[in-house]
């Protein structure tokens, strides 16, 4: 009984990691999808949403929600910024340009930070921070439950919102034929910037949803490596797919931390990657068809 | 033709170094049916292209209604009212029937006359209707060309653009389609500016018509005109004069060249 209900809690816990990961993945997954190019620079983008939230709420003394919110816009924002003003003129380069940049950006963006908060970890009080919740004997922390619940809110706002609003279905069309979407008269351009904009603005949401768990760091963008990992399980290119690979990372990785010596949780997400693209290479959830050429 | 809707002067297009328009001009008068022939790389597609503003021309102009449209991007284009149905369809293959429909209608807000677009299009190919909730990637190639020709009607275009509207299709379907294209223009007033391999039905549908030869129109005539003359037939319709192959072949001349 006792270990079922251990590991009934691991469970929990990698999954409100694994949330994480699934939405830094999430943001990469929309970019790639609609660009073709990678954004190695989404788990900065985290941390800077998270080093927003925290100014805002502990210096500012805004309350939780109004400065969540603040600091998702703005940062979601600045997303739209760095791609009409940067990423836009790299498209048509070659794939290793787009990579080279956006690996340069995340440096520019931890060295900005680092002046601007400075490089010691940070936390700003949230309503979830140490409480806990009894689910039928179960104790869990609220910080945990609240990214999940988190998540699973997030996903249902933007399934609805790429299902049935004009510019959401306009942005899956966009991301499908680009030369059509223009026919159409949807102006692709902005249309690829919110697209980074929804991306950065997830990302800040990671962020936030993260800080009463780890605190906040320059270096907490370096999960964006797990998150790939997340990504590339999904089968790069799948929403539910970068969610659910991010669980799995989240999950094993708890699991390996209980179960296994000391060392093994941190290498245990490229261990799921690679296992993975030896039995699945297209990843879990694939699109069936392929681009028209 | 004293008042055009859209004249094309002169335009050169690249594709990098290589021209692949050198000097076109034509003119399409509002309600009209004009069609561009040609052979494989004469260039009609990139003529399409630069008057939607895909491609850029390097010299020339593009009037529509009086304004100079050579150098807007092809959102723009599309909201003056030129709407084009590319080549090989270009559907969005994740999304509905009903969704892509609803696509061409992105620019506009009158949700009463987009209905009423909708239920036209579901009219003129019923087949679309039957197909409204599946996915447009699943769709047949005729059914995928009766999309896209409805996605552009979606935007209510003063002008169409219909690049090869009968690639891929059977003989039948190409009939039908070719009958609707017709029954659009009469009914809607819609013009039309048709490129096609087909000649022979390009020239049973449209009013007036174009031939096009590496980059350069050679020649401008009437239909009715254009498929009688011998050169023509010859070359576009695939007549000949019964006995005469070796001549046909190797010694005659094309009248323009």
């Amino acid at each position: 009984m006792e270990d079922a209900a251990r590991l009934l809690q691991l469970v929990v816990n990698g999954a409100a990691a694994g949330c994480i990961y699934g939405l830094i993945a999430l943001g990469f997954v929309l970019i790639y999808k609609a660009t073709e190019m990678v954004n190695f620079a989404q788990g900065d983008i985290m941390m800077l949403g998270g080093f927003l939230a925290f100014s805002l709420i502990a210096h500012w003394g805004l309350n939780y929600w109004v400065g969540a919110l603040l600091a998702i816009v703005i940062t979601a924002a600045f997303g739209y910024a760095l791609d009409a003003v940067v990423l836009r003129r790299v498209i048509g380069q070659p794939q290793f340009a787009v990579v080279m940049l956006t690996l340069g950006l995340g440096f520019i963006f931890r060295a900005g930070a680092g002046i601007t908060w400075g490089y010691d970890s940070v936390g700003f009080a949230t309503p979830f921070t140490n409480k806990t919740v009894n689910l039928g004997g179960l104790v869990l922390g609220q910080d945990n439950v609240s990214i999940i619940v988190g998540t699973v809110i997030l996903c249902g706002v933007l399934f609805t919102f790429f299902s049935k609003t004009r510019v959401g279905v306009a942005m899956q069309a966009a991301s499908q034929n680009q030369l059509a979407a223009y026919y159409m008269g949807i102006p692709v351009r902005n249309i690829f910037s919110l697209i980074w904009a929804i991306s950065a603005g997830v990302a800040a949401v990671a962020g936030i949803l993260l800080s009463p768990v780890s605190m906040i760091d320059v270096n907490m963008g370096f999960l964006g490596i797990k998150a790939f990992a997340a990504a590339v399980i999904g089968g790069f290119g799948s929403i539910p797919g970068s969610l659910i690979g991010g669980v799995i990372v989240g999950i094993v990785e708890q699991l390996a931390g209980y179960y296994l010596p000391a060392g093994f949780q941190e290498v245990t997400s490229n261990v799921v990657l690679l296992a993975m693209l030896i039995l699945r290479p297209q990843g879990l959830f694939a699109e069936r068809m392929g681009k028209r050429v | 033709m004293s008042e055009s809707l859209l004249r094309v002067d002169g335009i050169q297009t690249f594709y990098g170094p290589i021209q692949a328009v050198r000097g076109v001009s034509l003119d399409v008068a509002p309600g009209q049916i004009v069609t561009v022939l040609g052979a494989n790389g004469a260039g009609k597609t990139t003529v399409l292209r630069t008057i939607s503003g895909v491609l850029d021309p390097e010299h020339g102009q593009i009037l529509f209604e009086g304004r100079n449209i050579a150098s807007m991007p092809p959102d723009q284009v599309m909201k003056l009212g030129i709407c084009h149905v590319p080549e090989g369809r270009e559907t969005f293959p994740f999304l509905t029937v009903k969704e892509n429909l609803m696509m061409g209608a992105y620019t506009r807000r009158d949700t009463a006359g987009i209905n009423q677009d909708l239920e036209l299009c579901y009219e003129y190919f019923p087949r679309l209707k039957e197909r409204q909730h599946q996915r447009a990637g699943l769709l047949s190639g005729g059914e995928q060309q009766m999309m896209a020709i409805s996605r552009a009607l979606m935007g209510r275009p003063k002008l169409l653009l219909l690049d090869e509207p009968s690639l891929g299709l059977s003989p039948l379907l190409v009939q039908q389609i070719f009958g609707i294209i017709k029954r659009i223009n009469q009914e809607q007033g819609v013009a039309i500016l048709l490129v096609e391999q087909n000649a022979h039905i390009a020239l049973k549908t449209a009013h007036f018509g174009y031939v096009l030869e590496v980059g350069r129109i050679v020649t401008a005539d009437p239909c009715e005109t254009l498929m009688q003359r011998a050169d023509i037939q010859e070359f576009y319709l695939g007549q000949k004069e019964a006995g005469v192959r070796g001549q046909r072949r190797w010694k005659r001349k094309r009248l323009w060249q």
